[in-house]
């Protein structure tokens, strides 16, 4: 087909358009990437104008990592984000596949349990009420059993496996397995992509936990990153840990902004390393779940 | 008889499938536990509730506490904060997905819709304490690089951060940047399903791209944006807690309350366990209200609805 002179400025433009919103949206990344590799001197030498630094220096990266405060709370987060992305998917996925058995007596009843939580919440404080008198403030895992298993994901995951053809389960349980065999040999490894793409959505929720420890955790000891990166970077003088955020910092001679963009590198890289390796699932995942919006 | 072998069937049926319920039992009782309870917990909306009491013993009020929420000036500075910020979200940062679709569908080097695709989607990942970070780091007064590149072009150094005036739009800024690219993965999929034979006709009849997309594109995805401006719509009272919680600060609190750091602040901060489960109770039953509305709203516009 002829292109026509406005086709090609069109393209043109568009390519121009699209180019410019990579990176605006890149943008504040690398610079944040740049700034926690500069050298002290030359940061605030340039008065923080620094677009590509001469000298780059892992300084920041090496005071944070021999930060106990910080060491702890990154510790905090891995262990939210494996043990809890692992008991969410399996618990989900449990749910899911009995929800998706026909013969199971009672599955209509627990699917519409599962849908009224999703309408209709009760609130922060009657949800606090419940954590606090099952005594899991301070614990971590008050970041994880209250969060467990999330109603979208039970019900996107039930649909997935409503599609898997029936008669490979059949056969399943001619060669004699029962239904406990069926789910973990059969349904589960059938179920890789699906798993991926929700164990990317739990494992960011994850790592990203914030509001619910602020809610339940006070001991300092215990939060998990979010937590110590909100107090170094937002105040310092208010809230819980604070202090100790500030005396961690102010005691070093490097300047505190390239030390804050070092935390924020660490908080950002552990998502975008396992980003692209799930980036082909998760589209999937979100289609299924197309009516969250 | 007839109930006994009704009664007998149940138990055979509990019997074969035990292995199933042994499955859905966690998940049942974690929804019990963690969903149900908190709802029935909803009663100390109704109570002067006290820790000490319990649930159960606690005294009866009956709707005190929603009063006094309704007389107290507080309320319609929450409402309208709420609102205002959803509005804004839904005039600027609704229609920019769509335009951001209709852009890469346009594009016809897969590589480069490829790369930009996942730049955008990048954002979405990232928590609200990394978008304030990033958000200070960028726009502070003494040191942002935005400000230091305004200073260096000769203009005035702005106050971005702590700003009663910009406040909501800082909030639609942020939302814009973090959520826009992650927005077009619905609407790509629908532009993917359209049958390519209505642009072979719309060709044949003459229509450049212009019409093409005018005429077949968005009426195509047209249900898909309904749908999803209804959702918004169902969604108006969420404004989103962390963001409007880490981005708050002294200078924008009058602009920057909203019903959710309101229940936070005199619920956990204060112990105003009572008064606080009926401010939350008023913003769930609202919500759970216009989700209904919305979604009979998509019905009837012929959509398939969210449930």
């Amino acid at each position: 087909m002829k292109v026509s002179v406005g086709g090609r400025v069109f393209d043109l433009l568009n390519i121009v358009v699209l180019a410019l919103i990579g990176f605006v949206t890149l943008f504040p990344l690398y610079y944040v990437f740049i700034v926690s590799f500069t050298d002290s001197q030359e940061y605030l030498q340039k008065n923080g104008f620094v677009l590509f630094p001469q000298n780059w220096t892992l300084a920041a990266y090496k005071y944070l990592l021999a930060t106990p405060a910080f060491k702890n709370a990154t510790a905090v987060s891995t262990f939210l984000a494996t043990v809890g992305t692992g008991l969410s998917l399996i618990f989900t996925a449990a749910m899911a596949f009995g929800m998706s058995r026909k013969r199971l007596r009672g599955r209509r009843i627990i699917m519409l349990m599962v849908l009224l939580t999703i309408l209709f919440n009760a609130g922060i404080i009657p949800n606090y009420i419940v954590v606090r008198e099952l005594g899991l403030i301070n614990s971590v895992w008050a970041l994880i059993i209250p969060v467990l298993i999330s109603g979208w994901n039970v019900i996107l995951m039930k649909s997935f496996f409503d599609s898997i053809p029936a008669e490979l389960e059949d056969a399943a349980l001619i060669d004699g397995c029962n239904d406990l065999g069926t789910f973990f040999r059969i349904v589960l490894p059938l179920s890789a992509p699906a798993l991926a793409a929700f164990g990317l959505f739990y494992a960011v929720g994850y790592w990203n936990t914030f509001f619910n420890a602020v809610l339940y955790i006070n001991d300092f000891a215990k939060v998990p990153l979010q937590i110590v990166l909100r107090n170094m970077l937002i105040d310092s003088e208010t809230s819980t840990g604070g202090a100790a955020a500030v005396e961690m910092i102010s005691e070093q001679q490097i300047p505190i902004q390239t030390i804050k963009m070092a935390a924020v590198v660490i908080a950002s890289v552990p998502i975008l390393i396992v980003y692209p390796f799930l980036q082909k699932h998760f589209a999937k995942g979100v289609l299924l779940g197309s009516v969250k919006g | 008889m007839d109930k006994n072998k009704k009664r007998r069937t149940l138990l055979s049926d509990l019997r074969r499938d035990k292995y199933l319920y042994l499955l859905v039992l966690p998940g049942v009782l974690f929804f019990i536990i963690f969903k149900y309870v908190p709802m029935w917990g909803i009663i100390i909306a109704f109570q002067e509730y006290s820790p000490y009491m319990g649930v159960l013993k606690s005294e009866w009020v009956g709707i005190e506490h929603f009063v006094r929420f309704f007389s107290n000036p507080d309320f319609m500075l929450l409402f309208r904060n709420t609102m205002m910020i959803s509005l804004l979200n839904l005039m600027f940062f609704f229609p920019l997905p769509i335009i951001l679709s209709l852009l890469l569908n346009e594009l016809n080097n897969e590589v480069f819709k490829r790369v930009i695709q996942s730049v955008v989607y990048l954002p979405h990942f990232l928590s609200w304490v990394i978008i304030a970070g990033i958000s200070f780091l960028l726009m502070s007064q003494s040191s942002g690089i935005i400000n230091l590149m305004m200073e260096a072009i000769g203009l005035r150094k702005y106050d971005f951060l702590t700003n009663a005036d910009t406040f909501w739009g800082l909030l639609v800024l942020q939302n814009i940047w973090k959520e826009t690219g992650w927005g077009t993965i619905i609407i790509l999929a629908a532009i993917t399903g359209v049958d390519t034979q209505l642009y072979e006709a719309a060709k044949i009849d003459g229509a450049n791209r212009w019409r093409q997309t005018w005429h077949v594109t968005l009426p195509a995805i047209r249900s898909v944006i309904l749908i999803l401006l209804i959702l918004r719509l169902g969604h108006i009272m969420d404004v989103g807690f962390e963001q409007v919680f880490l981005m708050s600060n002294g200078a924008v609190a009058r602009v920057a309350d909203v019903f959710e750091t309101y229940v936070y602040r005199n619920g956990i901060q204060q112990g105003q366990f009572s008064y606080s489960t009926a401010v939350g109770l008023f913003k769930s039953v609202v919500g759970l209200i216009l989700v209904v509305l919305a979604n009979r709203l998509a019905k009837r516009i012929g959509e398939d609805g969210v449930y």
